[in-house]
């Protein structure tokens, strides 16, 4: 049952540097290597990694897995799928993981059906029953839990949130270089050019209070019930992704997996549920509040303070309430 | 050109949810059903391209009979036909069994373009799309945000992390998996859903489409999450609440 981490490295606007979530996974890689008292293997794609792969050896892995090949250079569902089954074969890992990045979403589904398997997306825990491997993942943005075991034989996949496992808890040690050159064809998708759209305007991450607003602001027009509750608190406007989606406020404005990450000293969650793809952005914020009528809403989850409500009035009776304690 | 486009069926967003007594889903009886917020984008991206270049729109959804009112809605928006692949259980398929059932109930039909959704609101995999295009052997690209058809060709704007884009091209026959916000959701018409009564929808059952094989994962209880941060809550009337709350981020948070 020996355990392969695939690390996740991106040459986006400069040499390949890697992908913060693929500390975190290994970490879960070692965690699970302990429990299941199993090896543990890392692995990195790409072309012109040696100093990336050279990082990796200072890591308590067995081996480092150096996957090389010019048709590695720029990621490809096609060739990374190829890749990695490849290696999956040659080292008989039967538990591979991933980080739970936009990469590994476009190409691990793949993979896996190409073996005849399905992956788990999106763990955010795991326990040990019995000696079986029990990964836990949300259902319904986050309002529910299911555990999840594989069946069958493996290799099993799965990939790891972010923010499920700490990449400060990574032992260090010293793992083997292991050069690997797999067989591959040019893919049929073509990548062509990484952009940003225009500059933005907007930098929330300089915000020291956000007042985000979600879903339950119910409509474009409602949005000065939020705005008025940023103004009397000095605070920046921000939304969940599905306010940005029908333009109630710009793209620029958005927190989240997609948007922006802010961490700012008092975040303010109004009318927002609280989708995994939301809380990755704001988590790290050192207070978080959260108005919602939902009492099962995943925000609980994450705020210090909450109100079970009525945003149109809580919001109101909110705002009064700041004035008065800003004059006294 | 022929479009596919997969939807699914699931609970309305603002559904109260209850773990059913077994503890393997949800007490599903008394909730209402709409169409997953991203295969409504997947739908109108569909439309927008039939309007464009011509062709024809097909609706390919899996689910038991009440997906049928669904599938109707999609088709008062402007699809040309659908097929229903009938299916009470569907939680007896994982991933891949279900995308074999869609793929099967494809059979000749040769689109293409086939969009998906990116993810399910309800189970969330996020991997129907891709598992589809493997076994249908077709290129991919995943999370998009603009289409645009060129001489048997596609070029696509994918989405990446932290505001990051990339374009990739690829050839026709292709899939896409079609991120909300891509474009503007259309209202039907009440033409729309008058024509509608007339479309066909070709009905398959899932036995039909022969065995789906093995399950490969098994979801083995579904439960509320713990809570690890003790939130405290705030109740009473608004103007109540709000005072406790002010009052705590003035005098403990101290960001008043």
């Amino acid at each position: 049952m020996s355990i392969l981490v695939v690390m996740e490295q991106r040459a986006v606007a400069g040499p390949p540097a890697w992908s913060r979530m693929s500390w975190e996974t290994l970490a879960a890689g070692q965690q699970l290597a302990r429990e299941l008292q199993q090896p543990v293997s890392a692995a990195v794609l790409g072309q012109g990694i040696e100093s990336l792969a050279a990082e990796l050896t200072g890591k308590k892995v067995d081996h480092v897995y150096v996957v090389e090949h010019d048709l590695l250079k720029d990621y490809t569902p096609d060739t990374y799928t190829a890749a990695v089954r490849q290696l999956v074969e040659r080292t008989g890992a039967a538990i591979v993981i991933f980080p739970h990045t936009y990469q590994v979403r476009d190409f691990l589904p793949k993979l896996a059906t190409a073996l005849g398997r399905v992956a788990v997306s999106d763990v955010v825990a795991h326990r040990i029953e019995d000696g079986k491997l029990v990964l836990v993942r949300q259902l319904f943005q986050g309002k529910l839990n299911v555990d999840v075991r594989f069946a069958g034989d493996p290799p099993y996949f799965a990939s790891m949130q972010a923010g499920a496992y700490r990449a400060d808890t990574i032992e260090t040690g010293s793992g083997a270089i292991e050069m690997f050159t797999p067989q591959l064809t040019p893919s049929r998708t073509k990548p062509l050019d990484l952009f940003r759209e225009a500059q933005r305007a907007v930098d929330l991450t300089a915000a020291e209070i956000i007042v985000s607003v979600g879903r339950g602001i119910k409509e474009a027009d409602n949005i000065p019930v939020v705005q008025k509750l940023a103004d009397v608190l000095g605070a920046e406007l921000a939304a969940s992704r599905p306010i940005c989606d029908s333009g109630w406020l710009p793209m620029e404005r958005q927190v989240g997996s997609s948007g922006q990450t802010v961490a700012p000293k008092m975040y303010l969650a109004v009318g927002i549920s609280g989708a995994i793809q939301h809380l990755v952005g704001m988590k790290g914020s050192k207070t978080i509040v959260a108005i919602n009528k939902d009492a099962n809403a995943p925000i609980f989850e994450v705020a210090d303070y909450g109100i079970v409500g009525d945003l149109f009035q809580v919001v109101p009776a909110l705002v009064e309430e700041i004035q008065k304690a800003k004059q006294s | 050109m022929k479009i596919v486009v997969c939807i699914k069926q699931v609970p309305a967003r603002d559904s109260q949810l209850r773990v059913a007594s077994s503890g393997a889903w949800i007490q599903d009886a008394d909730l209402s059903y709409e169409i997953n917020e991203p295969d409504a984008y997947a739908l109108e991206e569909g439309l927008q391209l039939k309007e464009k270049h011509g062709g024809e729109v097909v609706m390919l959804c899996a689910g038991p009979a009440r997906a049928a009112q669904t599938i109707r809605e999609a088709l008062a928006k402007g699809a040309d036909r659908a097929i229903h692949i009938e299916e009470e259980d569907l939680g007896a398929f994982d991933a891949l069994g279900a995308a074999r059932l869609l793929a099967g109930a494809l059979g000749s039909e040769k689109p293409d373009l086939v969009l998906t959704g990116l993810q399910s609101d309800d189970l969330g995999y996020g991997q129907t799309g891709v598992i589809l295009a493997e076994l249908l052997g077709l290129p991919h690209a995943t999370i998009i945000m603009q289409v645009e058809k060129q001489d048997g060709s596609i070029r696509v704007k994918r989405e990446l992390e932290d505001g990051w884009f990339q374009h990739v091209e690829m050839p026709l026959p292709a899939l896409l998996t079609i991120q909300s916000g891509i474009n503007k959701l259309r209202y039907a018409t009440l033409m729309g859903i008058k024509k509608a009564k007339n479309k066909e929808i070709r009905r398959v059952t899932a036995a039909e489409l022969g065995s789906p094989g093995a399950a490969s994962i098994q979801l083995s209880r579904v439960y509320l999450p713990s809570r690890n941060k003790q939130t405290q809550l705030f109740d009473g009337p608004p103007k109540e609440a709000a005072a406790k709350l002010v009052e705590k981020l003035k005098f403990e948070a101290r960001v008043i």
